[in-house]
This record gives C-alpha cells, structure tokens and sequence, in this order.
C-alpha cells in the first residue's frame, strides 16, 4: 500500500510541477487523443470542443464537484493510445475516459479500459468492432455502415448516379468497412457497381496511372471513402486528367487542407458525410459555434462538435447516475435518450452506437455547403 | 486491331509517360546517393530528407512571394549547404571508422531530420502553392502530357547532362574521380580530397533538393515524412543502375518509375512497394554491380 | 501498480528483443535492420494461435505453445530471408533485411483475417510478469551459452574477420544464417509475448521506426555485449515514460532525443556502454580501434 502511495506521489509531482491542481474532490476524467503526430489536428480540434464544455459543465458543477479533465497524448499509435489508457486508470484514477479519434487507437485502449470496468466513450470513432469490445465501450458518434449507407443514398436518389466505383484506402480498416457497405446498398438500390477493385495506401502520392484505370471503366460516380491528405491529391489529378464526375466520401474527408491540397478545380462537384456541418440553422448549433468562434478564431469543424457533444453526455450521464461510481456511470452512458447534442439528437441503442443523422457537404472553393440532412 | 488492343496500347503509352516523370524525381535523388556512395561508400541514408529539405525551402520561399525561378535555386543550396554541415559534424569524425558505424550515424541524421521536421512544422501534409497554371497537351484521343511532366523531364535531363559535364570534363569532376578510385592516391597528388567530399555532398544533396521542389509542384503536397519512401526508392534505383555510375542512376531511377506505373497500371497498386524491394533483392543476388556496373573483388 | 507492472513486462519483451537482435549484429556482425518484421511475424502467429485454435489445456501451457509457434514461424522466415540476403555484405544486408521487414508489414496490413489495418482484436491475456521473465531467462542463457561454445567461437570468427574465418576452415554462410535464424526466432518469441500482454496488435506498431530502437538499444549498450542489450533495453523502454513525466513538450521531441543520441554515441562512444564487455573475450580478441 505504502509502495502504491509513494508512486502515485511519484506521478502527481509533475502535474502539481506544472501547474494542474490535482483536487480529489473533484470529478476526474481522462481523455485520450492524438495531440502530436500525423493526425494531430484531429485530436486538437476535440480537445478545443470539449475544453468549452467542460467550461460550460463547470459552471454549475455536477453533484456539487467540478469535472477535471486529463488530456493525454496518444500520437495518433496505437501502442501509445494502450500505455495511455493504463496510465488514466492506474495512476490517475479516472472515473471515465472519452477517446479515441482513429479507430485503430480506441481498439488498442477497449480491452484495457473493459477489463478494468472503466467506462470509455468515444466521441468520433466510427468503426463497428469499437462498441464490441465490451459494454465498458460506447459512442456518441454513428458508424462506418451508417455512413456507407448514407452516401449510398445520396448517389442514388439525389444525384441520380447509377454506375459506381469505388477507390479503397487499403491501409486503412475505416476505408475498407466503408467502401463494403456502399457496394452492398448502392447495389441493393439497383446501381451498378464496377467489380474491378481500386485501391491505394495511405502516403501515395501519384494516383494518375490508377485514376487513368478508373476513367476508363466510364464510371458516372466514384465513391472514395478515404481521409483527406490522399482525397485532396486523388481529386486534383482526377481534374487533370478530364475526370469530371463527382467523388463522394466519408467523414475522412473533413479538413480545411482539403480545398488546398485539391485545387480549385479538384475541390467542384464533390460530396462527403459528415457529423455536423457549422451552417446548420438550428439555434444550439449557431450558439455552439459563436462561442466556439468566439474562444478560438475558427469556426468548429465535426471533431469540435463531437468533442463538446462527447464530454456533454458524459457530464449529462454522471448526473443521472444512481451514485457515484464507473458502474453506475457505465449504466448511465448505456441508457442515453435524446439527448440533444450540436451533432443532433443522441440515443444510444444496445450496442451502445448512437442513432443519430448524418450530415451531406458539398465541397465549393468558398468551403463546404451543407447539402442534405439525412436521418437513420 | 480490335478497340480493346488499341486501348492497352494508349494505356502502356500513358502509363510509360507517368512512369518516366516518376522515374525522373528517383533518379534525381539517385544521383546524389550514386555520388555520395561513389566517393566515400556511404550509404548516405539522411538522402531522402534533403529532398524533403528542398521541397520545404521551395515551399516556404514561394509561399512568402518569390517567383519560381528564384525559388528553384534556393531550394537547391539550402539542402546543399545543410549537407556540407551533416557532412563536417556527424560524417567526417567516423569516416575511417567502417562503413556500418557511418550507415548508423546516417540514420540516426536521417530520424533527427524526419522528426524535427515533424515537431517544428508539423506532421500533417501541408498544401504547396501553385505556381503557373498547369496545361494538359493530349497525344491523340487518349494519351495526355502535362506542362508539369515535361517540365520534369526536362530538368532531370538537363541537370543530368550538367553533372555528366561537371563530372567528365571539369578540373573538379577529374578530382572527384580521382578521389573515388583512391583516396589516398589522390591526396598525395595534391588534390584537397575533404573539400572534394564535401562538394560531392554539395552537389548530391542539391539535385535532391531540386527534385523536392519539382515533386512538391507535381503532387502538390509537402510533409516531413516525405523524405523516407523516395529514399529508399532512389537507393534501388541507384543499386538498379549500378551504385557509383552517374548514368546508371538514372537509368535505374527511369526503369523503376516505369515498373512501379506499369505495377499499379496492370496489376494492382498495394504490389508497388514490394516490387520495388524485391527488384533489389533480386538485382543484388543476381548482378549486386547493377546494371551498368562492371565486377570489382573486394580486397582483403 | 498496474503500470508499473506493465512497464516491467514491456523491458522484458524489449530485453529479448535486443539480446535477440545483438546474436545477428553484435555477435555475428551481420547488420540487419529488419528485426521489427519477425517480432511481427511471432506476434501474428501467436496471436493467430491465440484466437483461433487455443488448445483446451491450462493458459500457461497454451502460453509456451503460442511462443513456440511465434518463435519458429519467425524463424522460418528467418531462414527464407536469411538465406538470400546473408549473401550481401554489410551495408546492402541492411537495405534488403529492411525492405524485407516492410514486405512483411505489408502483407500483414492486407490479411483480412488476421485484422488487416484495423489491427488484431480480442487477443487473450496469457502473459504475465513471471511467465515473460522466464522467457527472458531462457533467452540470455541460450545465447550466452550458445556463444561460449564452438559454433559461438565461429559466429564471432566472422565478425571479426569474414575472410580470414573462412580461410581456416569455418562455414560463414552457415554460422551466418544459424546466428540469423535464432536471433529472428527469439524475436518471434518476443512478438508473442507482447500479444499475450498487449491483447491487441497493429500492423503499425511493428514499422521501420522500431527496427532502429531496437537497434539503438543494442549500440547504447554496446554492440556484442548481452548485458549491454539487457541494459540499453531497459534504458529506453522507460525513458520514453520518463520523458512523458517530463511534461508534453519534452515528450514529443523524443525521437529527435534519440536520433541525436544515436549520433551521439556513433561519434564519441561507438562501443556503447558497455562495449563487448561481459563476455571475457576482450582479452582475448583485443578491442577494436574506434
């Protein structure tokens, strides 16, 4: 007991070094996300969001407590994202944790946080395993089959495409689970889809001998379901080379590097799911996005919203929690009904997945215009 | 000819057009790993990160508002210059050390790069600036060249034949050569062989930092980590031709461009990257001189 | 506790590594640097084994058959790669055992049913501190003892000098690969003991940058030394956790830390920390000039 008292003590100097007050009266909680590495931004964006609600969450404190919030750096790996986890329980003894953004990086942490009984939410990880991992797992966010779904909708009924295909991120799982739903329901709404397989890994930069493959099977639509920095080179080469159809994606495709890295010719006529869009009319939304512009010079992108809508239901939980504790809290998280967040409205169904709608954007050289709301 | 063997020849026409304009960027890079090697045989592993070094330079020079033709040469003495000071602090001490304490220390300058890089200007890719309005020429119905592609070729040819020149009828290149066949000999005859090095890096590192600039206007996107892949593929390009041979860089970095293209054309683009390492595994088994190289025996 | 207990289990798997590594440079001096690839190797067979056909028998057990099998897939690549590449001297050894490595890593990332890029879930958590350490045991007096004989004698014979052993009689080639094939087969064994306590594996953890800790580890303590592998092991599986202590910022220029340690030690203290102390040969064979 003594060694375990000295270790602790070991740990909390450099927070108290630095400057955290490490209060036990209040409520803590850990956040696990990418803040260095290549998908920083990702990670800083919900940090930024959730750092506003927790201003808000404070404001009035739950159960007479104020919420500490410790951010730890996963670096966007895997591994990382696993000795992170541990730390937040063992040493910090968190109540929760929220995280992560890649799914890869919330698989690693799952089994840990699992068989510690420490409920993990996470606000923006999309892929299905993520809540199978355990009934510790939730999400706030909606799923890869949801997305491929929308998207397949959107091409068949309102762009009134019927001749598919489809380019594959081979690197990444989002991509691969994405691109497999769409065939299924593009082809179950009666589209054509070309069997070739299309792919690439993540860190290509020449596409033009690939996309040449893909201009000649004359699709009418191509589904890219890939993250930005490849979307934004593969939309600018498709210019180049006189392909003039729309590219639809995935959530991956969210960045303001997009428009940079595609061009103004690259950026037209393209189309992408998302969570949230800042133009939603809806009076929380623009309130959300005034304070958030407010705090930090830009407007929130969908990491932002999912962020603030994560910590806002974790906070919301741990009001209604029967008592204070990670069981009563797990229970908590697992019967969220309606809850009403800036990315829409939150309910969790049993396997812990939220229901919510999906967001279409279309890409302009003036930014992103919100298209369509569609609901599950 | 039906339409569907007209079509495989438009496409291995193109394809072969891509290939080249690949090949050009490794066989930039190549150059310098082939010079480098060829005077002191080190496999200089930092080589990839001039490149990237250059892209950097060329990315920040035309972002703050200085035309292309400036640009250009900037991002070529930068990385050179910053080579001739790797070469001075971490590279000269170990110099008769052997050759895997310097591939070591090579690394270990090659991860500092990637990762100051990545801590001071961030990982994620950044946007390089257009510079011109690009043109499309199409050759016939379905063959199509862009201004950037020849641009490309262009500059790797004639950067080409200024080293060949540089190398084969310069007081300097005689040295160069002289240094490479026996550095020892070519002290005692006068010729100031640290300084040949160090220009040898000058030079090497440059044409890297010119192909940096040329990909970053190509494939539009600069990052830190950019450095590691082309790297490793100018390495093979540069055994594939025959490490030491100016030419043979080049023709290894054209030969590789056109096989990865022809790969991801006709086959599938996940194969690319192993293709390319099992063309250096084979070509090592097979002929470990390349393919312009002539046998030496290893002295004992 | 629980941390630190896991950061104790984490030296373990990295002093295996890096003894493992240190038989193929340190000892064989055969530079390879695609020690990453057949840790990945035996993580994915064991894990493989793990999750799809554990063996009704007690967890321990079905540990040590999940080692074996980590252990001898890595070998047997070892052996496929070995062969080829032990061919090239030194510095191509190292270019084509790290493309090797890479064509592993890619080939993992596009097996869908080993999880591909989504990574290796549900993996079950049979390794613990005890069961690691014995591992550890088994690793040092293996290769220690292993060089203490005759075919030890002629791995080092080789590092030495290639020539002149093959002048006297010694079969390079084939001491080269038995060096080069134990040495990956414990690092496979290593890979499924990292599965068995890590319970989830991604393709990613097992890339290029890993290969080069493992081998920084062996040149801060010392090329051909064993303790010197055990300690710079040590060394660096703490000091990144060390350096998270430190606050964000120092955390983050980790790998710069590292790189500059790297030449660091290349140019003032290439023999690493240790040299090739411990094994009291250094009498025997007369340091190297650095």
């Amino acid at each position: 007991m003594t060694f375990k008292t000295i270790l602790s003590l070991l740990f909390l100097l450099p927070h108290i070094a630095f400057g955290a007050k490490a209060d036990a009266k209040d409520i803590m909680l850990g956040a696990v996300f990418p803040m260095t590495g290549p998908i920083a931004t990702y990670g800083q964006e919900s940090v930024n969001g959730m750092k506003l609600a927790l201003k808000r969450i404070n404001l009035k404190g739950i159960r007479g407590k104020k919420v500490q919030l410790i951010v730890e750096d996963n670096k966007g790996e895997p591994v990382e994202s696993a000795n992170a986890v541990r730390k937040l329980i063992s040493v910090d003894d968190v109540y929760a944790i929220l995280g992560s953004v890649a799914s890869s990086n919330t698989l690693a942490g799952a089994p840990i946080a699992q068989s510690a009984k420490v409920p993990m939410l996470t606000p923006a990880s999309t892929n299905e395993e993520v809540t199978k991992m355990g009934k510790y797992l939730s999400r706030t966010c909606f799923t890869d089959a949801f997305q491929g779904e929308v998207m397949a909708k959107f091409a068949y009924n309102s762009l009134n495409k019927k001749h598919a295909a489809i380019i594959v991120d081979l690197s990444s799982d989002y991509s691969k689970g994405l691109a497999r739903i769409f065939k299924k329901r593009f082809k179950a709404m009666g589209g054509t889809i070309i069997p070739q397989d299309f792919s690439y890994n993540q860190k290509d930069t020449d596409f033009r001998t690939l996309l040449r493959k893909v201009k000649r099977k004359k699709p009418d639509i191509i589904f890219l379901p890939g993250y930005y920095q490849e979307v934004g080179l593969i939309l600018k080469q498709a210019r180049q080379i006189g392909m003039v159809m729309p590219f639809i994606g995935g959530d991956g495709w969210h960045s303001d590097s997009l428009l940079k890295l595609a061009g103004k010719k690259g950026i037209k006529n393209n189309y992408y799911s998302s969570h949230f869009s800042p133009d939603d009319t809806d009076p929380a939304v623009q309130n959300f996005v005034k304070e958030y512009v407010a705090a930090y010079g830009s407007k929130p992108g969908a990491m932002a919203a999912l962020g603030y809508d994560g910590l806002m239901v974790m906070a919301d939980a741990l009001k209604r929690a029967t008592s204070l504790n990670r069981e009563a809290l797990q229970k908590a998280i697992a019967s969220t009904q309606n809850f009403k967040g800036v990315t829409g409205m939150i309910t969790l169904d049993k396997m812990r997945n939220a229901r919510k709608g999906a967001v279409v954007l279309e890409t302009t050289e003036q930014g992103n215009i919100f298209k369509e709301k569609i609901s599950p | 000819m039906s339409e569907d063997q007209l079509y495989f020849f438009y496409d291995l026409f193109q394809y072969l057009i891509n290939g080249i304009c690949q090949g050009s960027i490794y066989a930039l890079i190549a150059l310098g790993y082939t010079m480098v090697y060829g005077i002191i045989k080190l496999i200089n592993f930092a080589h990839g990160e001039f490149y990237m070094i250059g892209a950097f330079t060329g990315y920040f020079c035309i972002r703050g508002g200085i035309p292309l033709y400036f640009a250009f040469p900037i991002a070529m003495l930068v990385p050179g210059i910053i080579a001739v000071l790797i070469e001075k602090i971490a590279y000269k001490p170990i110099r008769h050390a052997g050759r895997i304490p310097a591939l070591i220390t090579a690394l270990g300058v090659s991860f500092f790069f990637q990762y100051f890089g990545q801590n001071v200007l961030g990982a994620d890719p950044k946007a390089f600036p257009e510079v011109y309005e690009e043109t499309i020429y199409n050759l016939g119905e379905a063959v199509s060249i862009s201004s950037t592609q020849i641009i490309i070729i262009v500059t790797t040819l004639v950067l080409m034949l200024f080293l060949r020149w540089l190398v084969m009828s310069t007081k300097v290149g005689k040295a160069m050569r002289a240094t490479s066949f026996n550095k020892d000999a070519s002290e005692l005859m006068g010729i100031d062989t640290d300084k040949i090095i160090s220009f040898t890096f000058f030079i090497g590192a440059s044409m890297a930092g010119a192909a940096g600039v040329l990909v970053g206007i190509y494939y539009n996107t600069v990052e830190p980590m950019m450095g590691l892949i082309p790297g490793l593929k100018a390495f093979i390009a540069a055994v594939l031709g025959g490490i030491g041979i100016i030419p043979g860089a080049v023709l290894g970095g054209l030969v590789l461009g056109v096989v990865e293209n022809l790969v991801v054309g006709f086959w599938e683009s996940t194969y690319r990257d192993a293709v390319s390492f099992g063309i250096l595994i084979l070509i090592l088994l097979v002929k470990p001189t390349g393919i312009l190289g002539t046998k030496t025996k290893e002295k004992v | 506790m629980e941390y630190l207990a896991h950061l104790t289990l984490n030296c373990g798997i990295f002093i295996i590594l890096a003894v493992s590594l240190n038989l193929i440079n340190g000892m064989a001096g055969q530079f390879s640097l695609g020690h990453a690839g057949f840790w990945a190797i035996g993580a994915y067979t064991g894990a493989a084994f793990s999750v799809f056909s554990p063996l009704p028998i007690p967890d321990w057990m079905n540990l040590f058959i999940g080692c074996g099998i980590g252990g001898i897939s890595a070998s047997i690549a070892g052996i496929l790669i070995g062969i080829p590449c032990l061919r090239l001297r030194g510095d191509y050894l190292a270019i084509a055992t790290l493309g090797f490595s890479e064509i592993i890593r890619l080939l993992i990332v596009n097996m869908d049913v080993v999880g591909g890029p989504r990574g290796f879930t549900n993996i079950p958590k049979w390794a613990n501190l005890g069961w690691v350490y014995l591992w550890v045991v088994i690793t040092i007096l293996f290769i220690s003892n292993l060089m203490k004989g005759t075919h030890g004698r002629a791995i080092i014979s080789i590092r030495e000098d290639e020539i002149a052993a093959e002048s006297i009689g010694i079969n390079t080639f084939k001491y080269k690969l038995m060096a080069f094939v134990i040495g990956s087969g414990f690092a496979g064994v290593a890979g499924a003991l990292f599965a068995y306590s890590q319970q989830f594996i991604h393709p990613n953890g097992f890339n290029f940058l890993w290969s080069v800790i493992i081998l920084l580890m062996i040149i801060l303590g010392g090329l051909g030394s064993i303790t010197g592998a055990v300690i710079g092991a040590v060394i660096l599986t703490l000091l990144p956790e060390v350096l998270r202590l430190m606050g964000e910022t120092i955390s983050q220029w980790r790998m710069v830390i590292y790189s500059l340690l790297l030449i660091m030690l290349m140019l003032w203290r290439p023999q690493g920390l240790f040299g090739k102390k411990e094994l009291n040969l250094s009498a025997l064979l007369g340091r190297k000039k650095s």
